[in-house]
């Protein structure tokens, strides 16, 4: 067996033999689930709790506007008590708050004379339905009094859904860019996390050899550059193996907790499902789940995974070669800190961009700039490539990519082979500098 | 004689620091080689360029007359000073692994670990972590796996470092059967007794410069002062001591002896044997002890160290 798989192999069972490692991968599916479970729980739990609203209308515009349901009752006062009586009466019969309406002739007077009282401040979903429907009947009645037609102007808003059609002919709709974005942005995400968890676990395997000093004995049977790509590639295998179970195991667990909070969990996903429809204006949810559906078949699906592949490898591959320079840099962990930043940050500017650039405009300046610098391009460009991004771009950003990819491991391996063998002297940039003339 | 390991002037900077200036040394077949010198004189880097861990800036090594290539690893065995284990991996999955890293295939290695945890009587540490065991009960592991695909050049750095006594006699026992066996050995020490013990051949660094090489015999010669430590009975010491102190340098000697004995340190000069002295000491009073100084290996370091 030649060197390289011996490392990978040795660096893959150890890891995945490790107690913490195996604790993490079975525990952490379940504590996130568990977690989901206890949220979806408690948002139950708390939405099941009745409220009473009292209601004093003195300017009798609203009656009749606020109905009971489950979850609140409304209860409207006569109107003829105080307000100071009122707010009494409705702190010893400890309900929730009261809706305060004053007496006035015109509209504008009204709205401005509304106030809730409550003991705590109020939750603010309910606020804004309250304000909603306020807003609505006090419109309607100002369009009332200046004699407009409500019934006439309910038939004359028009709703608009622009169909989108490229110049080739292929269609699209916002369901699609929304699709788009989420696979985007999970392709994104995930590379960003895998690069944070691994590359750590990179770093710190080559600080533990450091300072278990077997690092000579090693390195005079194995090339430097042996030892920096058998780590990666093998911690890379178990993390890819760690993301295997939870996957598989968060599944399980989600399949089994959605049959024991079967009917909370429905509801929570009509919930969302109402919201993507309002947010989406689309027609039911059959429909709905159709076009999602077409959604996804429309996305470029064989270049999105080849570059799915070619980009994350590449660009966890850049990443946690530093990570294992910065390892061999320093004694101990707690002096990582200086390197890891100047690491972080053109990470973290990636997601920025990605989440705030690539959603408003896929194409533009900044998105394509930031798709083809290497450090951010990974990223950014897998975002990106769902909107269709032309081959030649993607081309030219992956050989950016793998130009500083090579660059990058010269220049850990460099680090590496000199800072591997240094105890006890305090890395900083210069010093670094200078071990690269070694 | 056959050298298996030849540096032809070996020179390495590190930044503006240089570490070897032009060192030659010649590392006879089948020898213990001592490569003796204070702290950062660049023994180690010397050692860390023979095992292709740094790159030399100028100069050449040759390995059995040929300059230096990876496959060369195979034939060397190293136990650097800095040393250790992986601590949380079983010592026998960890000596496989180091020993498959040397080229040893799986099932070889298994066959000669089983025989040397048998010599050491370390069989039952298999499937036990490193971090369970003492730092000596680690060092004898890390020797077993130098040692264990029978290069036929061994470099020891430091070697008897943490190993108490008996055990470090268990080592040098080793390392003196692993000579007999073939293998040349090159012996990175600052420690003056087990050179004196061990080496034929040496050679000293200081201040990254090879300042003294050879023989260990041929150099104890060539540093010898021809002083002879004298004890015998007389009657008249002081008288004795006058007359002598006019033929010869003498100063005083301290040495164990069963008599009441005068004891001093006699230095000829040069042109007289030690037979003249004798002879003469004879007529003198009762010689009981005679025995010629041999500067130790310790005095040729320290004394080269502060001449150079």
């Amino acid at each position: 067996m030649n060197h390289l798989s011996l490392v990978i192999k040795r660096e893959y069972l150890t890891k995945v033999r490790n107690k913490a490692f195996i604790i993490m991968t079975i525990l952490s599916p379940i504590i996130f689930i568990a977690l989901f479970a206890l949220v979806g729980y408690l948002s139950s739990l708390n939405s099941s709790k009745e409220r009473t609203v009292a209601i004093l209308d003195q300017s009798g515009q609203i009656s009749g506007l606020f109905e009971s349901n489950d979850n609140i009752t409304f209860n409207y006062l006569d109107a003829g008590i105080s307000l100071e009586k009122a707010k009494q009466d409705v702190e010893t019969r400890e309900d929730y708050g009261l809706l305060y309406v004053g007496d006035y002739e015109d509209v504008s007077d009204i709205a401005n004379s509304i106030k809730f009282y409550s003991e705590d401040s109020p939750s603010l979903t309910l606020i804004s339905s309250l304000e909603s429907k306020l807003e609505k009947k006090l419109t309607d009645l100002k369009l009332q009094q200046e004699g407009v037609d409500i019934e006439k102007l309910r038939a004359s808003e028009t709703k608009i859904d622009i169909a989108q059609e490229s110049f080739l002919g292929e269609k699209s709709s916002k369901i699609d860019n929304v699709v788009k974005l989420a696979f985007g942005g999970f392709a994104g995400y995930l590379l960003f996390m895998f690069i944070i968890i691994y590359g750590n676990m990179i770093m710190r395997s080559v600080i533990e050899e450091k300072t278990s000093r077997i690092i000579e004995i090693i390195i005079s049977s194995v090339k430097p550059i042996q030892l920096l790509m058998g780590k990666i590639i093998g911690t890379s295998l178990a993390g890819i193996t760690q993301f295997a179970i939870w996957v598989i195991l968060g599944g399980g667990l989600m399949l089994i907790v959605t049959a024991i909070f079967g009917i909370s969990m429905g509801e929570m996903q009509m919930e969302q499902q109402e919201m993507m429809q309002q947010a989406l204006e689309q027609p039911e949810g059959q429909m709905a789940m159709q076009t999602v559906m077409n959604a996804i078949y429309n996305l470029p699906l064989t270049n999105l995974f080849v570059a799915f592949l070619l980009f994350f490898i590449g660009g966890y591959l850049l990443y946690s070669s530093l990570y294992a320079a910065i390892g061999a840099a320093v004694d101990n962990e707690t002096d990582t800190q200086q390197f890891l930043m100047p690491i972080l940050i053109p990470l973290i500017l990636a997601v920025y961009v990605g989440v705030f650039t690539v959603i408003e405009d896929p194409h533009g300046t900044v998105s394509t700039v930031f798709s083809f610098i290497p450090f951010t391009s990974p990223v950014v460009m897998l975002m990106r490539i769902p909107f269709g991004v032309p081959i030649w771009q993607q081309l030219v950003s992956l050989l950016l990519l793998v130009g500083t990819f090579i660059f990058t491991v010269w220049f850990a391996a460099k680090i590496y082979r000199v800072g591997i063998l240094m105890y006890g002297k305090k890395a900083s940039y210069k010093e670094l500098f200078k071990w690269l003339k070694y | 004689m056959n050298n298996i390991l030849v540096a032809d002037s070996v020179s390495k900077n590190f930044g503006d620091f240089r570490a070897l200036n032009q060192v030659s040394i010649a590392v006879p077949q089948g020898s213990i080689f001592g490569l003796l010198g204070p702290n950062g004189a660049g023994k180690t880097t010397l050692i860390r360029i023979i095992n292709q861990i740094t790159m030399p800036d100028s100069g050449r090594v040759l390995l059995d007359n040929e300059p230096l290539l990876a496959h060369h690893i195979q034939d060397i065995g190293y136990l650097p000073e800095e040393r250790g284990l992986y601590k949380s991996m079983k010592v026998g999955e960890q000596a496989l692994y180091l020993a498959q890293l040397k080229g040893l295939s799986r099932s070889v290695a298994k066959k000669r670990l089983k025989l040397w945890f048998e010599k050491l009587e370390i069989g039952d540490w298999w499937n036990k972590k490193i971090q369970e065991l003492s730092k000596g009960m680690a060092q004898k592991i890390q020797f077993v796996v130098t040692v264990l695909h029978e290069p036929k050049l061994l470099i020891f750095d430091e070697p008897f470092s943490g190993f108490d006594p008996i055990n470090a006699n268990l080592i040098k026992d080793e390392i003196l059967k692993l000579r007999e066996n073939g293998a040349t050995i090159i012996f990175a020490t600052h420690r003056m007794e087990s050179v004196e013990e061990l080496c034929d051949h040496i050679a000293l660094l200081h201040q990254s410069n090879k300042i003294l090489d050879g023989k260990l015999q041929d150099i104890k010669r060539q540093y010898k002062t021809n002083t002879f430590e004298v004890g015998l009975v007389t009657d008249n010491e002081q008288q004795l001591t006058n007359i002598l102190k006019e033929k010869f340098e003498v100063g005083p000697a301290d040495f164990k002896s069963l008599n009441d004995d005068l004891k001093l340190n006699i230095k000829l000069k040069n042109g007289e044997s030690s037979n003249d002295l004798l002879m003469f000491l004879t007529t003198k009073g009762q010689v009981n002890h005679f025995n010629e100084l041999v500067p130790s290996a310790s005095d040729i370091f320290i004394q080269t160290v502060k001449n150079s």
